[in-house]
Order: structure tokens, then C-alpha cells, then sequence
């Protein structure tokens, strides 16, 4: 199944969600998410993260809003929409008392695939499943568990992917599988949508970025447009004489002096209106004060993301 | 049509009853072949015929139907509880299929299963009394319809159950009662009069008269309201679940 490059892989006009209990899950988001990326949606605990996926996966009903997967409505059209999609919750919820081969083949079918057992056979191999593949799923491990349901979602050859939490309780061995196989299903144009906690993963994987709280998207980004935009840099110098104190005129730059009076730390980003690198260098060159070494950084995607929910009532 | 999917669903549901072949199969038969014994027996020596027919054989379209209305309920609300309980649920209403595909396939194996079960009974029956059965198209009709239509009931308390003890509810407290009461053992006719009205009310009756009907040409009500009252709970049980499906009572939030 091909998609149709003109519309977005998916399109989500101002969605919402209100669930029985009254709990306003999601309040009016609208996203489109384009083909072939890794959009990774980050979030606390209960900012609707799930609720947004299941929608479009069509698992709860929406309040209002259009959601459509390569230009199908995910109600109207369906089959054609759900079709092209396939989803690894959160949850590890399978079917114990089947087979591993069984229960991929099973989800193919579901998705109305033809049989095809040489694909199932690369799937279970690729998620080195292929010598558990005749033993029940009771049987396996947590981690090989996890491993099914990504078999699963894969079985019928979805175009879009949904990886819902995929690390939460995850050995570093699968997680380094996972992110090669997320990273080859990329090569081959699928598109991925992933929830995590891990904020150095979607740092490391991601395309894009989305923040979401309180049912808001509150911002959604290219990643290293956010990295630049939001991310703190600090310049850290080693000095070559210690020092005690500093100069008046280095007020203005709230230097931080550590390591014995070795080490100065200038923290600045481009939002704040305080003056540059560069001549905070030259301010040091007319006070004589020399380093040897000098080292930036910049700050994660965690402590953006940390402030950007803490902004957001 | 998602064809692939039903067959898939099918497929699933019928090797759960292979992987449990003994309490699927081999009990309902043992059960019956019990009533036999205490029934044709014990009650069989001192009722000798009903309608000119002997009570051993005369028990045999009840006992079938008894087997028919709990296994159709039981299979249909299990298959479709089991994937709620369990939350594997989500990749049935994730997957491109439509409410009739679903009912189709999970209604369709619960109802292969339990005619297969009801004729095991018939054959076991046959090794204790002789039968004849008088016409066997409405026999594999009347069935099939009750299978179905059975089926289709079990279905809804399989969605409406939140917990093991609701699934069994309804089976253990309307089900079992109203075929005991529905003519399976006796012809209403021999009750009084005040309970044989009563009697009429039990649904039941009627599809226990029909199968007889099909068995021995003879029946309590006849057969065209037998069928007629089938045919109602059938399009009732669809209506409801249509209704389930439009608003996604207790699948979809």
C-alpha cells in the first residue's frame, strides 16, 4: 500500500476529547505530521498523549475535530485510513496462550493482509524472535513480550507507525534494537510517531517535536530549530591563574566561579538579552585574564521540555 | 468485505475450542449423557410415552437444545469478554474491519461450535434410544437459527459484562431456569393450566416445540409461531447490537 504523497501522513484538525467522567482529555489540538519522520510527542503523565493516538487509531471516539491518515477520514473511511496504520501501546497486552507465529499471523490478517509467511518470518527474525516463534506467548519474558507486539504492529507492512511509550520497562539491548529497527522502517518510508519519557531518545531519533500538557499542544518544533531556539548554552573557561574576584564590569554577565577560582561558567541563550560570547572574551582580554581552554554546551531536550511544562498552567 | 479478517478471527476463536477440547466438548457430552441416565432411567420407567412417543426420545430435541443455549451464550460471551478482559481489544478496534465483519466472525465460530456440539449430543443420544427424525432439514434449520440467534445474545453480555461473575450471570440465572422450564423434560401440555400460560411466556417453549416438531412431526405450539417467536429474539438480539456498535457501548470511550 502506497501513500499518496500530497496530504500529510496525518492531518489532525483541532481535535478533542471529553470522556464520560467528564475529563477533558484533549482541547482542540491540531497537528499534521508529514511523511517519512519521527514526530516525537513528549508529555507528563495524563497530558493526553494516548488519548490522541487512540483516536486516530480508532480505538476511542472523538468529541469533535477531523483527524485524516494520507487524506482518509478516520471515520468515514476507515479501512482505508486504519489500514495503513499499526500501533504498539503502551500496555503489554497479548494473547498468552497463542503461538508467536500465531499471533502475527493473526494480526495480518486483521489488517486484511493476505497470508504471507516469508514476511512474518523476516519480521520475527528481525525482532529475533524467529526461535521463540512456536512457543506461547505466556511463556516469554516481558522484554519478548514487548518484542511481539512490535511483530504485530508490523505484520500487515503499516506505512505509519504509532510506538506508544515503546522503552517504558525496556532492557537496553531491545531498546538499541528497537531504535535501529525504528531507523530502518524510516529508511524504507514509514512514517513514526512516538511517545516517550526517555527525552534523550527523542533527541536522538526524533525529527520533529511535540510538547503536549493539559490536552495543548503547546509547542510543536523541528528539533534543532528547538534545540536553538530554547536550548541554554554554557561556555565554560579553564583559567590559567585562579582567580578570587572579578572586575565590576563582569557583573553584567553573572559569571559563576568554580573550581577554586579556576574555572568561570557563562550561562546565556539566545532568548535572554545578555551580551555575546564574544565579548565577554574581550572583556577578559583587556582584564588579563588568560585561559587556557575553553568548552560550550548545550543544554538537553529534557530540561526544555521540563521548562516548558512548568510555564504552562 | 475484510475477508482476511474474519477468517482471521474465525480461525483464532476455533483453536481456543481445540486447546480446550475437553471442557468445550467432552463435558456437555458427559452432562447429557447424565440426564440420560437419571432422566430416561428414573423418570423414564414411570412416564413410559408422551404423544406416542417414548420419553427416552422425547427428551433428546430438549436435551439438545438445553446443550445449544448454553454453549451458544457461553462460547459468543467468552470470545468476546476474554479480549476486553485482557485488553488485547484495542488491535480488534484498531484493525480496518467493520461491526458486521466482527459479529460475523466471532458470532459465526461460537455458533459453528455449538451445532457441532449439538449434533455430538444427538449422536450420543442415538446410542441410547432409537430416534427418527422426521424432518431433517428443519431439524438442521431449526439449529442452526437457535445457534445463531444464540449466539448473537452472547455476544451482547460478552460486551456488556465488566467481570467474570456478570458473564455467568445471566446464563446461570435467566438461561438455565427458563430451559428447565421450557418444556425440555415435559410437554407443557401436561402442567395446569394457569402454568402452561405461564409457559407460553418462556421463550424457551417455543424453540424447544419447534426442534421437537423437526424430530416427531409432533409439537407443544406450532411450528410457524416457533419459528416466528425465533426469528423475533433474532432481530431483537441484532437491533441491540447495532445500537452497541453505533454508540461503542463498553468498546469505545
Amino acid at each position: 500500500m502506497s501513500l499518496a504523497s500530497d496530504s500529510p501522513a496525518i492531518s489532525i484538525s483541532s481535535l478533542s476529547k471529553t470522556y464520560a467522567t467528564g475529563f477533558q482529555a484533549l482541547k482542540g489540538v491540531s497537528l499534521d505530521i508529514k511523511h517519512g519522520e519521527i514526530f516525537a510527542l513528549l508529555g507528563p503523565n495524563g497530558a493526553g498523549k494516548t488519548t490522541l493516538i487512540s483516536i486516530v487509531c480508532g480505538i476511542v471516539n472523538r468529541s469533535g475535530g477531523t483527524v485524516t491518515v494520507d487524506g482518509h477520514d478516520i471515520s468515514k473511511d476507515y479501512r482505508a485510513a486504519r489500514s495503513l496504520i499499526g500501533l504498539v501501546p503502551q500496555e503489554l497486552t497479548v494473547e498468552a496462550f497463542e503461538t508467536v507465529r500465531n499471533a502475527l499471523t493473526y494480526s495480518r490478517g486483521l489488517f486484511g493482509r493476505p497470508p504471507n509467511p516469508d514476511f512474518v518470518e523476516k519480521v520475527l527474525k528481525d525482532l529475533s524472535l524467529w526461535d521463540k516463534r512456536d512457543e506461547k506467548i505466556i511463556t516469554l519474558s516481558g522484554g519478548m513480550k514487548r518484542r511481539v507486539m512490535i511483530g504485530k504492529a508490523l505484520a500487515h507492512e503499516p506505512r505509519i507507525l504509532f510506538l506508544d511509550e515503546p522503552t517504558a520497562g525496556v532492557d537496553v539491548e531491545l531498546r538499541q534494537d528497537m531504535w535501529a529497527m525504528v531507523r530502518r522502517l524510516r529508511d524504507n518510508g514509514v512514517t513514526i510517531i512516538l511517545t516517550t519519557h526517555y527525552i534523550e531518545e527523542a533527541e536522538e531519533m526524533a525529527d520533529r517535536v511535540g510538547v503536549i500538557n493539559h490536552g495543548e499542544l503547546v509547542l510543536i518544533e523541528d528539533k534543532t530549530e528547538l534545540m536553538r531556539k530554547l536550548g541554554r548554552k554554557q561556555l565554560k573557561l579553564e583559567l590559567r591563574k585562579p582567580v578570587k574576584d572579578l572586575p565590576a564590569k563582569f557583573a553584567r554577565y553573572e559569571l559563576e566561579i568554580g573550581d577554586d577560582g579556576s574555572q568561570l561558567t557563562y550561562t546565556y541563550d539566545n532568548q535572554a538579552e545578555r551580551p555575546g560570547v564574544a565579548s565577554l572574551i574581550r572583556d577578559l582580554d583587556e582584564a588579563g585574564i588568560e585561559f587556557r581552554d575553553l568548552d560550550t554546551e548545550n543544554s538537553s531536550l529534557e530540561e526544555i521540555f521540563v521548562n516548558l511544562v512548568r510555564k504552562t498552567p | 468485505m475484510n475477508r482476511h479478517a474474519v477468517w482471521a478471527i474465525y480461525k483464532v476463536e476455533m483453536a481456543r475450542t481445540l486447546r480446550t477440547l475437553l471442557q468445550s466438548v467432552v463435558s456437555p457430552v458427559i452432562s447429557t449423557s447424565l440426564y440420560f441416565v437419571v432422566f430416561g432411567a428414573a423418570i423414564g420407567s414411570r412416564i413410559t410415552e408422551i404423544d406416542g412417543i417414548s420419553y427416552g426420545a422425547f427428551i433428546v430435541p430438549g436435551l439438545i437444545m438445553l446443550s445449544l443455549l448454553t454453549q451458544s451464550i457461553s462460547n459468543a460471551s467468552f470470545g468476546i469478554y476474554f479480549p476486553k478482559f485482557v485488553g488485547t481489544i484495542f488491535e480488534l478496534l484498531s484493525a480496518p474491519v467493520s461491526y458486521l465483519e466482527i459479529v460475523l466472525a466471532y458470532v459465526g465460530a461460537a455458533a459453528t461450535k455449538s451445532v457441532a456440539i449439538g449434533l455430538i449430543i444427538l449422536a450420543t443420544a442415538s446410542l441410547f434410544v432409537p430416534l427418527h427424525i422426521e424432518h431433517p432439514f428443519w431439524m438442521i434449520g431449526f439449529l442452526i437459527l437457535t445457534a445463531v440467534t444464540f449466539s448473537l445474545f452472547g455476544f451482547i453480555i460478552g460486551v456488556w459484562a465488566g467481570n467474570f461473575e456478570q458473564l455467568q450471570l445471566v446464563p446461570l440465572l435467566i438461561i438455565t431456569p427458563l430451559t428447565f422450564l421450557g418444556g425440555s423434560f415435559y410437554s407443557i401440555d401436561m402442567l395446569p393450566g394457569i402454568w402452561r400460560s405461564i409457559s407460553l411466556f418462556n421463550p424457551v417453549v417455543y424453540l424447544v416445540s419447534g426442534f421437537r416438531w423437526s424430530f416427531f412431526g409432533k409439537s407443544d405450539v406450532s411450528v410457524g409461531v416457533s419459528l416466528g417467536m425465533t426469528v423475533v429474539f433474532l432481530l431483537a438480539c441484532i437491533a441491540v447490537i447495532a445500537w452497541i456498535f453505533k454508540t461503542g457501548y463498553r468498546l469505545r470511550s
